[in-house]
């Protein structure tokens, strides 16, 4: 096969005929026009990057962990309750909506994402963050991206775009496998908030929309830290491992009470804030305290982490 | 934006020194010119900085010290512009073992922001067919042989027509075949027009496929130029197989001819490298002094004695 049988793309790639080089070309050489990015090509690798982390089984596994995680609730309050009657009072998990599980299925979205949101949740995106970088430097294909060339910080931009849509598909899972289970196991109807008043059970879902976005803005944070710790090292495991393990250590910093004067900059210390979308009218403060952190955490290390990135040698 | 100037030299370096944590300089040095058109082998034992500086070329690491001009471009500032036109193989094959040949360049092909996504499918389609993988295309690359995979990730290499294609070592690790059909390959691409740079630790690898080598010991460049001038620079010794062996030596030393040794019928010699004589004189003084000659000739020279001559020590003394 000859080299005119390569494939190319688009009118803006035509390589000119053979037996016309391109002025002043030697003989024995050949000259490939260059090639212009398209204004939307380079959305690829976003779409890419989205592609592989959902199509990795890892993903996979743990979005069946976290979508068995309210089953488990669930079946668990049901079995307590022996499906009727009400048990009051018994989440040690945030606000106490474990017990109105009973009246109305709905409230298992709200005792899921707070039975998650500490350990499982974040558990998952430090995960999924940590080997962003690290797993494909460890793989070895961070060195074809890079010639491709993907560029260190569209790719960057690229892993952490897709950690941050990981964050929301983690937390739709465990709020849609809440839903579904709350749904068939229990009554559901008119919702009534933390603030005593009664909505309707539409109205419900859509408060329950807005805590499970609420609950993925709180993971950003975190996702920035794994992504950070990602461009540290080459392997995925050590990165994965410590982004979790920071995770523990901050949650057990964040239980010391003689350390309150630190707690607000953890990153953790606003996330029970999506409780406050319950209330009405919803008490903002705490969320968009929860909001700038967030934020603030993004901007330090995924800044950090773009420093690291492009300054570093790849050798592996 | 007009492509750069076409120039005559594809790979340019210029003082190159990549010092790994302070130590031992792993490339010291470099200058490196690769002509346009040639299969230019980047020869060397394992350790002597021929990854190193594909790394560095390729803007993958950061030199201590020096330049490359890529394409007519310096690198790494003008990846975005060269990278798109350079293809490359480094330190074997890397690929998602979860995702199919197939998906795995498209995976590659994404990276690259020059790529129409409307013509990904075909373009895929064709370096898969380039490569002789259309069949497995299909199965996850995990299962494929190293083989297989190396021809994977020539595919990639191979997804855009290409100025430059960087081979690292693409032979190492494969059986005679798998050798032959990388070898092959990389004729057939020469073949078309493409520059390619080589990196091998093998001597025949580069004798056989190569134009143009340069050849690296300990981080250091001993020599580079065509390969017929490198192999000529040792240049061969001169044997005459005859059964009147005295005579001979007596004939070839009037003609200045040095370094006489006989071993049998066989009697071998350095021909002067100044103002050499023409070998047919020499055979001709040999016939007219009554030597009978069965044979006259100079000895091939391989790029290994050229390595040999140029360090002193055999080639697989690695660095
Ligand atoms: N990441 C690294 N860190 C430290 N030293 C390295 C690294 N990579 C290579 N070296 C050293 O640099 C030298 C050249 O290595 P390399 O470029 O891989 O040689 P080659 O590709 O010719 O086998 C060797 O001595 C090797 O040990
Ligand atoms: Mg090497």
């Amino acid at each position: 096969m000859s080299r005119a049988d390569l494939p190319r793309a688009g009118a803006s790639h035509v390589e000119p005929a053979r037996g016309e080089p391109a002025g002043g070309e030697p003989a024995g050489g050949r000259d490939v026009p260059a090639r212009r990015p398209g204004p939307l090509w380079s959305l690829g690798l976003f779409r890419s990057e989205l592609v592989l982390t959902f199509r990795r089984w890892r993903t996979l596994a743990l979005l069946a962990v976290l979508a068995g995680i309210p089953l488990l609730v669930g079946i668990a309050v049901r079995i307590e309750t022996g499906g009727d009657g009400t048990a009051d009072g018994g989440g040690g998990e945030g606000p106490a909506f474990i017990g109105q599980i009973t009246n109305n299925g709905l409230f298992l979205v709200f005792t899921a994402l707070a039975a998650t949101l500490p350990f499982f949740l974040p558990m998952t995106v430090g995960v999924v963050a940590g080997d962003a970088i690290a797993g494909e430097a460890g793989a070895g294909t961070l060195r074809y991206l890079l010639v491709a060339p993907a560029g260190r910080t569209r790719l960057l931009l690229a892993k952490f775009t897709a950690v941050v849509v990981f964050c929301l598909a983690a937390t739709l899972t465990v709020a849609v496998s809440a839903l579904v289970v709350g749904v068939l196991l229990f009554p559901v109807g008119e919702v009534t908030l933390l603030s005593g008043t009664t909505v309707s059970f539409a109205e419900g879902l859509v408060r329950a929309l807005a805590i499970a976005v609420a609950v993925a803005v709180s993971l950003v944070g975190l996702a920035a830290l794994g992504l950070f710790v990602s461009t540290l090292t080459n392997s995925g495991v050590a990165a994965m491992a410590t982004t979790v393990g920071l995770l523990i250590a901050v949650q057990i910093l964040g239980a010391i009470p003689q350390l309150d004067a630190v707690h607000p900059y953890l990153f953790p210390h606003h996330w029970m804030s999506f409780a406050d979308l319950l209330r009405d009218p919803v008490y903002w403060e705490d969320l968009l305290d929860n909001l700038g952190l967030q934020g603030l955490y993004a901007a330090v290390f995924g800044t950090a982490a773009w420093a690291r990135f492009t300054n570093r040698d790849i050798t592996v | 934006m007009q492509p750069p100037p076409v120039r005559d030299t594809v790979v340019e370096t210029r003082g190159l020194t990549k010092r790994y944590r302070g130590g031992r300089p792993a490339v010291a040095d470099l200058d490196l010119s690769v002509p346009r058109g040639s299969v230019f082998g980047f020869l060397g034992p394992n350790g002597s900085g021929k990854t190193t500086t594909i790394r560095m070329l390729l803007g993958l690491i950061e030199p201590s010290g020096g330049g490359v001009r890529m394409l007519g471009e310096p690198m790494p500032d003008a990846a975005r512009r060269v990278l798109p036109r350079v293809g490359a193989l480094i330190e074997g094959p890397a690929l998602y073992g979860f995702l199919s040949g197939r998906d795995n360049l498209a995976r590659f092909d994404a990276a690259d922001p020059t790529a129409d996504p409307r013509t990904r499918a075909a373009r895929v389609g064709r370096a898969l067919e380039r490569v002789g993988l259309t069949a497995a295309a299909g199965k996850r690359a995990r299962t494929y042989s190293l083989g297989m995979k190396q021809r994977l990730g020539l595919a990639a290499a191979l997804l855009q027509p290409r100025d430059l294609l960087v081979l690292d070592e693409p032979t190492n690790g494969l059986d005679p075949q798998g050798m032959r059909e990388i070898r092959a390959l990389v004729r057939e691409l020469a073949d078309d027009g493409t520059t390619v740079f080589l990196s091998s630790h093998l001597l025949d690898e580069v004798e056989q496929v190569c134009t143009h080598a340069a050849v690296m010991a300990r981080g250091r460049l001993l020599t580079q130029g065509p390969v017929a001038e490198l192999a000529a620079g040792a240049h061969g010794r001169l044997v005459v197989t005859t059964p009147d062996s005295a005579d001979a030596v007596r004939v070839l030393k009037e003609w200045g001819v040095t370094d006489l040794t006989v071993d049998g019928d066989r009697v071998t010699g350095e021909v002067p490298t100044v103002d050499p004589p023409d070998p047919a004189d020499l055979n001709a003084a040999l016939v007219r002094s009554g030597v009978r000659v069965r044979a006259f000739g100079t000895e091939r020279v391989s790029l290994e004695d050229a390595f040999v001559a140029l360090t002193g020590e055999g080639f697989d003394v690695a660095g």
